[in-house]
């Protein structure tokens, strides 16, 4: 199924924003244990910041959706202490620079609760929070951070890459009984897509083929999955056939479906937007090459940001970025690797 | 709440003091003759503190504790058995030698965390709360912390909001005047924790912890307030660790004057007498329940050494739960 933007003004698409915030709307109205807490987020301070909560608070009350002190220690805090007793709360954290803060409630407490009491407790909170760069937002509101969380044990990590999978990702996190990071991007909030089915929960951890393809696999997640499904579309016309694996969950990792994709193409490009250095596509890669080593016909190449401090100024962003060319320019590179041999 | 401290009550926080007293001694005994290898904080001489909060507490009730905590998780009601065998890292342990002394956890009786980060238990002990003020289920939560917890940011953005939303929590500073190796004046800028309530419109209340009445009335106070849904208390309780931070801490920090000081007032003998004069018990059954706890003790040892380490294929189970 192809998930390629369609900006035409057709009435059955929605964009990710409104995606995020028809799951949570449906969540709340599905189980009364779904809580929600976040700076800003209730109807009288504007419905947050990116409006994605907009309307929760006149609809479900403000005891189950609160506003909070910018206190981040103190929303996961809360978050977790909360699902402790039962409930199932989304925090929001505004942007995922701000998560640094309450790193030693998640990493500490979140992530290892469930193991560290023989499995006496669990912490099904979503951790919901929004970046990405190339909107200007410099150095401390554009990072993706997501590598940090995938390393570690206990801590599942959730990138959409179309507003359907926005919704039913967002679902899977706040119904899953584990603690959840969901990123959302800021770029692409506007975007459109098809509209999901109402209340069709994704089941986490388990990659997408989002286009079937033959020469090679293009493995990614969230914004730079878009822009491969464009670029498989167009190298289509010149009679290469890109097969595009969204990974959905990066953590924990759909080992099957990548190498299963990877051993039909033979060829492998990993993308991301996070920084290429011992970034997710570092482990994405060593796992390919681990198990396919023999059958690979190119060495398994990366497509990532650069790894410097996100720049302020359009054209040094625009210089951080990976880009789609990139992307591009891989898949040819893995081609000719078959020419070479 | 029953205003009159009577016999009977001092007598019940004695008792639950004294339990913790002779696990703390018999532990300690352990440790030195290598019989039990694990991490141990001693709650030597915060014993009362605890029993007199203990006290106030249902079972359905929830404790947020750290590392030095089996004096609350005791006070808690936590069963032996479960409680030794996690310290010996068993299989049967409350968290299935996974967790360890430092991360008991035991939900029947409201043990929910036990975390070694200082500070960071605040936070969770408000989420706690407020999924009892969403659900009206009556309880409180307590959460238990050292006086350096204080300087930490977790504790002033958790104070804040609890007040905010009037949470039933109570945070108990058991100000033992020693953050590690470092005198509580050295680190902390107010004469008394419990002065900085003031600053997040909560009562806070300095107290003797060593003193079985004063603490059960202050305690009394604070679960009563939460349990009204009237909100948050800072409740800080002075008390003296004897036997230094960590197991084998020599204490060369603490002066010499200042720690006969405090063990001339140790609060177990002292307790003792009271309930003695009280006429609460007897000596032969201040004896004889002794002999109850420690055959309670030798029980939960055994327990604890004839069970099985956990089996290697634990290591991946429990990482995350069954697909939801």
């Amino acid at each position: 199924m192809s998930a390629v933007i369609d900006t035409a003004a057709k009435p059955e698409v929605i964009t990710f924003t409104e995606a995020f915030s028809r799951a949570l709307h449906d969540a709340m109205e599905m189980d009364p244990a779904v809580i929600t807490l976040g700076e800003d987020i209730g109807d009288e301070e504007g419905g947050g910041i990116f409006k994605v909560t907009k309307g929760l608070s006149t609809k479900f009350g403000t005891d189950r959706v609160k506003t909070t002190p910018i206190s981040e220690q103190a929303i996961v805090g809360a978050a977790i202490g909360a699902s402790l007793a039962g409930m199932r709360p989304i925090a929001e954290i505004m942007l995922m620079n701000f998560i640094t803060v309450p790193m030693d409630q998640i990493v500490n407490h979140a992530a290892k609760l469930r193991f560290m009491s023989g499995g006496q407790t669990h912490v099904p909170i979503t951790i919901r929070t929004r970046t990405g760069a190339g909107a200007g937002t410099g150095g401390q509101h554009s990072d993706m951070l997501e590598a940090w969380f995938a390393h570690v044990a206990g801590m599942k990590v959730v990138v959409p890459s179309t507003p359907a999978d926005a919704y039913g990702l967002l679902l899977g996190c706040i119904f899953d009984n584990d603690p959840c990071l969901f990123i959302e991007d800021q770029l692409t909030r506007t975007q459109t897509g098809p509209v999901p089915v109402k209340g069709e929960i994704i089941k986490l951890g388990k990659a997408h083929i989002a286009r079937e393809g033959t020469d090679v696999s293009v493995i990614g997640y969230g914004r730079p999955v878009r822009d491969a499904m464009v670029l498989a579309e167009k190298l289509a016309a010149e009679g290469i056939s890109v097969e595009v694996v969204d990974l959905r969950t990066v953590s924990p990792l759909d080992t099957e479906t990548v190498l299963k994709s990877v051993a039909k193409t033979g060829r492998a490009v990993v993308i991301h937007e996070a920084p290429r250095s011992f970034g997710c596509g570092a482990e994405i890669a060593a796992r390919i090459q681990e198990s396919l080593y023999s059958e690979l016909k190119a060495p398994v190449l990366r497509v990532a940001s650069r790894d410097v401090t996100v720049p302020f100024s359009r054209v040094l962003e625009a210089a951080y970025l990976y880009q789609a060319s990139g992307i591009e320019a891989a898949i040819r590179q893995t081609l000719e690797k078959r020419a070479a041999r | 709440m029953n205003k009159s401290f009577t016999p009977a009550t001092l007598l019940e926080i004695y008792r639950k003091g004294r339990l913790i007293n002779l696990i703390d001694e018999r532990f300690r005994g352990l440790l030195r003759s290598g019989r039990l290898a694990a991490v141990y904080y001693s709650p030597r001489g915060q014993e009362i503190l605890a029993a007199a909060m203990g006290v106030h507490l249902q079972q359905t009730d929830y404790l947020v504790t750290t590392y030095r905590g089996i004096h609350d998780q005791l006070a808690k009601g936590i069963p032996l058995r479960p409680l030794f065998a996690e310290y010996y890292a068993k299989a049967t342990g409350a968290c299935k030698g996974k967790g360890g002394p430092m991360h008991i956890t035991h939900p029947e009786t409201g043990v929910m965390v036990t975390t070694g980060i200082v500070g960071s238990g605040l936070p969770i002990a408000n989420g706690l709360a407020w999924a009892s003020q969403l659900k009206k289920d009556g309880r409180v939560t307590l959460v238990t912390f050292g006086d350096g917890a204080s300087n930490i940011g977790a504790f002033h953005e958790a104070l804040n909001m609890a007040s905010l939303w009037k949470l039933p929590v109570i945070f108990l500073c058991q100000n033992n005047l020693y953050g590690e190796s470092s005198k509580y004046a050295k680190c902390t800028a107010v004469d008394n924790v419990a002065e900085r309530a003031a600053g997040y419109n909560m009562p806070g209340v300095t107290v003797n912890g060593n003193d079985p009445e004063a603490m059960w009335r202050a305690s009394g106070e604070a679960v009563a307030r939460a349990r009204a849904g009237e909100g948050p208390t800072l409740l800080e309780a002075k008390t003296f660790r004897f036997m230094g931070h960590y197991f084998g801490d020599p204490g060369a920090y603490i002066p010499k004057e200042e720690y006969d000081a405090h063990l001339a007032r140790d609060p177990m003998p002292i307790a003792r007498a009271a309930v003695l004069s009280s006429g609460a018990a007897t000596e032969a059954e201040l004896a004889a329940y002794d002999d109850e706890v420690n055959a309670k003790i030798d029980d939960a040892l055994q327990f604890a050494a004839d069970s099985p380490f956990p089996d290697v294929s634990e290591i991946d189970i429990d990482v995350y739960g069954a697909a939801a």
